[in-house]
């Protein structure tokens, strides 16, 4: 199974979606969906980033077996997260892809990356969602190389 | 109008809290498999055939109509709010539909598109009941070669004119024939194409070969092309529809319905033409350029004209025995199950089940409008279902199906069969329509062939005795010929449709189109 990626470095619209990021010294990947999860995920990322001159590498992953999949951001969410990271002043980059489970797409990242800390948003489980749905943030946390923080919404950083 | 008597009987006998219940059911199983694409009415039809087992026909044809008006409902939600058409005929509905959504305005495309399709399903079958008994009268004295020149020309204007290549059309209806020459011969009893097999003796059970094609095929096809990137949906809500939205929609409604009723009732139906003829016309008669952009008449008339045909489609059906769509067919199928004699008698000998049903498609229309304007913010929920789910919950049914035909794991095998028959034709693009149509039309052609010739004691000029079969091989003739004469005249550059009207949207949805499924 091939996992596609697209990142968002070769745009076709032209807009650079990486921020020099060869200055970064080690990379705080943010696994992000464009909801309250991810927003809380990526506002701890930047925040960690930034105290330590690191850069972000924004994740968007999805399983893409259904037709629609709302955590998988369109062209807007994209255009905002990386207009919000511009604006953070951080090296940043945005990445997209499709593949068999989220959480192996984030590791895959993280992996292939200098990657320092991984920072992911906790949605609520019930235990027979969990059951039935598995739960990407467990399988981060287990398998991921290097620290993990884990963010629920309402958590400000710092 | 002692028809229209019949009618109001029939409407008090589909008025039980059973039969309405059964219409319900079938309304929301539709309207279920017509929003996901490639789940279309042929399939769950094909489905439930087991159903009939335990069913009275007239139960089990109420829940088939319902799937079948509700799968053509399901299909615009589709192509409104995601450009992907549920099925072929919603292709023309996702031009003007998906652009009225990205301009904020999806819950009226959906609302004149659900009004639209009751106001012509609704007339539609009215139409229905009034042409389908005269037709019937006539139908009953034609003779056995007229009869097979009108089954020829309904396969051969299915399959050499509708699809997107006559030769992968051909390809197809002869498979099908083949499959249904499986068996014994009806006059010889020798046993054909049976391999040696015993069990291929009797002919092959349709369940089995329609959720073959349609179930297997389909999900071993989703199943190698499992990942895709998701596409985005646009919200709705409520879907509602402004007092100049109702004056911009009633006159496309209507010429949808005029357009779409003729088309689904000769015996080359299909609701791709009028569909596409209506949003050609509205485009025409439209006043201002908001055409392109999302104009509401390209949603109102092409919807009526896809249900209107929906409708006609039971005037060959019912007073002839002759299916023209898939899910057709598979109902056909169905109604040979229970061991009535489709064909012209049906309106005599069965009268209770046809103005029953005629009487539960009004009903089911009704329930669509009632069940579907509030439930479209969920119906766009399922699109968020991940496949292997829904798929594995399809096979799940269609083995248990298969199995219950004879409660044999031959079938099992056989269905397995069929799926990767179904897989293959998915790959190299071969239409289903036409492989359904002869497996189900087959026999019943090779019943007025032989019945034909052995009239004329083997004599081929037999089939030429009549001269309302002298006509039809006529128009086989013209409908086969006239587009190659056509092409060599005029030349290349001669499109035979509006390259505007087929642009980016078309080309994106129509790989998407559903059981019928052309170039994928």
């Amino acid at each position: 199974m091939s996992d596609q990626t697209h990142d968002r470095t070769q745009d076709q619209a032209g807009t650079p979606a990486s921020h020099d990021a060869s200055s970064a010294k080690g990379w705080v990947v943010v696994a992000w969906a464009p909801d309250e999860f991810g927003a809380v995920a990526l506002a701890h990322g930047v925040f960690e980033a930034r105290d330590r001159g690191r850069g972000v590498l924004v994740v968007n992953a999805t399983k893409g077996d259904a037709l629609v999949d709302d955590r998988y951001a369109g062209p807007e969410a994209l255009q905002q997260v990386e207009r919000e990271l511009a604006a953070a002043g951080v090296p940043f980059e945005v990445r997209q892809s499709v593949g068999g489970d989220v959480a192996d797409q984030v590791l895959q990242v993280t992996s292939e990356v200098d990657a320092r800390l991984v920072v992911i948003g906790l949605r609520r489980r019930t235990p027979v969602g969990k059951l039935l749905m598995g739960s990407v943030a467990q399988r981060i946390l287990l398998a991921a190389t290097c620290p993990v923080l884990a963010v629920k919404p309402g958590e400000q950083p710092g | 109008m002692g028809d229209f008597d019949l009618l109001w009987g029939g409407l008090q006998q589909a008025a039980t809290p059973e039969n309405l219940l059964f219409a319900a059911v079938g309304v929301l199983l539709g309207t279920f498999v017509g929003v996901l694409p490639g789940i279309g009415p042929a399939m769950a039809v094909a489905l439930l055939l087991p159903v009939t087992f335990g069913l009275e026909p007239t139960q089990a044809f109420i829940m088939f109509a319902g799937i079948y008006y509700g799968g053509m409902y399901g299909g615009s939600t589709t192509s409104i709010l995601l450009n992907t058409p549920g099925e072929s005929a919603s292709v023309m509905t996702a031009l003007e539909g998906n652009k009225m959504a990205k301009r904020g305005r999806a819950a009226q495309a959906l609302a004149t598109a659900a009004v639209g399709s009751f106001v012509a399903g609704t007339i539609g079958t009215l139409l229905v009941a009034f042409f389908a008994p005269p037709l019937a009268d006539v139908a009953v004295q034609i003779g056995a070669p007229s009869y097979f020149a009108i089954m020829l020309l309904a396969l051969v204007m299915t399959t050499a004119v509708l699809g997107s290549s006559a030769l992968r059309g051909f390809i197809a209806l002869f498979l099908g024939l083949t499959i249904g020459l499986v068996g014994l011969d009806p006059n010889t009893a020798q046993a054909r194409l049976d391999l040696g097999l015993p069990q291929l003796i009797d002919p092959l059970d349709i369940v089995v070969v329609a959720v073959g094609i349609f179930a297997l095929g389909e999900a071993l096809w989703v199943a190698a092309h499992l990942r895709r990137s998701p596409l985005q949906i646009i919200p709705v809500g409520q879907p509602f529809m402004g007092k100049d939205d109702w004056r911009r929609s009633w006159k496309p409604w209507l010429r949808g319905t005029a357009l779409g009723f003729p088309f689904g009732a000769i015996p080359a139906g299909g609701a791709e033409i009028p569909t596409f003829l209506s949003y050609v016309s509205e485009r025409k008669l439209a006043k201002n350029d908001e055409f392109g952009k999302g104009a509401i008449e390209g949603v109102a008339g092409p919807e009526a004209a896809n249900n209107a045909s929906a409708a006609g489609m039971f005037v060959p059906m019912l007073a002839l025995g002759l299916p023209v769509t898939a899910t057709a067919s598979v109902m056909l199928a169905a109604l040979q199950g229970y061991g009535i004699q489709p064909g012209p008698q049906l309106m005599t000998d069965q009268a209770d089940l046809v103005w029953t049903l005629l009487a539960s498609l009004l009903i089911g229309n009704l329930l669509l409008l009632v069940l579907n304007l509030p439930l479209a913010p969920l119906w766009a929920k399922l699109l968020r279902i991940p496949r292997p789910q829904l798929y594995a919950g399809i096979l799940f049914f269609a083995c248990l199906g298969a199995y219950a035909t004879n409660l044999d794991p031959f079938d099992v095998g056989l269905l397995l069969v069929f799926g990767l028959l179904g897989l293959m034709m998915r790959r190299f693009g071969l239409p289903v329509l036409p492989l359904i149509l002869g497996v189900i039309l087959g026999p019943l052609m090779e019943g007025k062939l032989r019945e034909a010739l052995s009239i004329s004691g083997g004599d081929f000029s037999g089939l030429v005795s009549e001269p309302l079969a002298v006509v039809v091989y006529a128009i086989i003739a013209l409908a086969v010929l006239a587009p190659v004469v056509v092409s060599r005249v005029r030349g290349p550059q001669a499109p035979a449709v509006p390259a505007s009207a087929t642009d980016g949207a078309v080309a994106d949805a129509a790989p998407e189109s559903d059981d019928e499924k052309v170039g994928r």
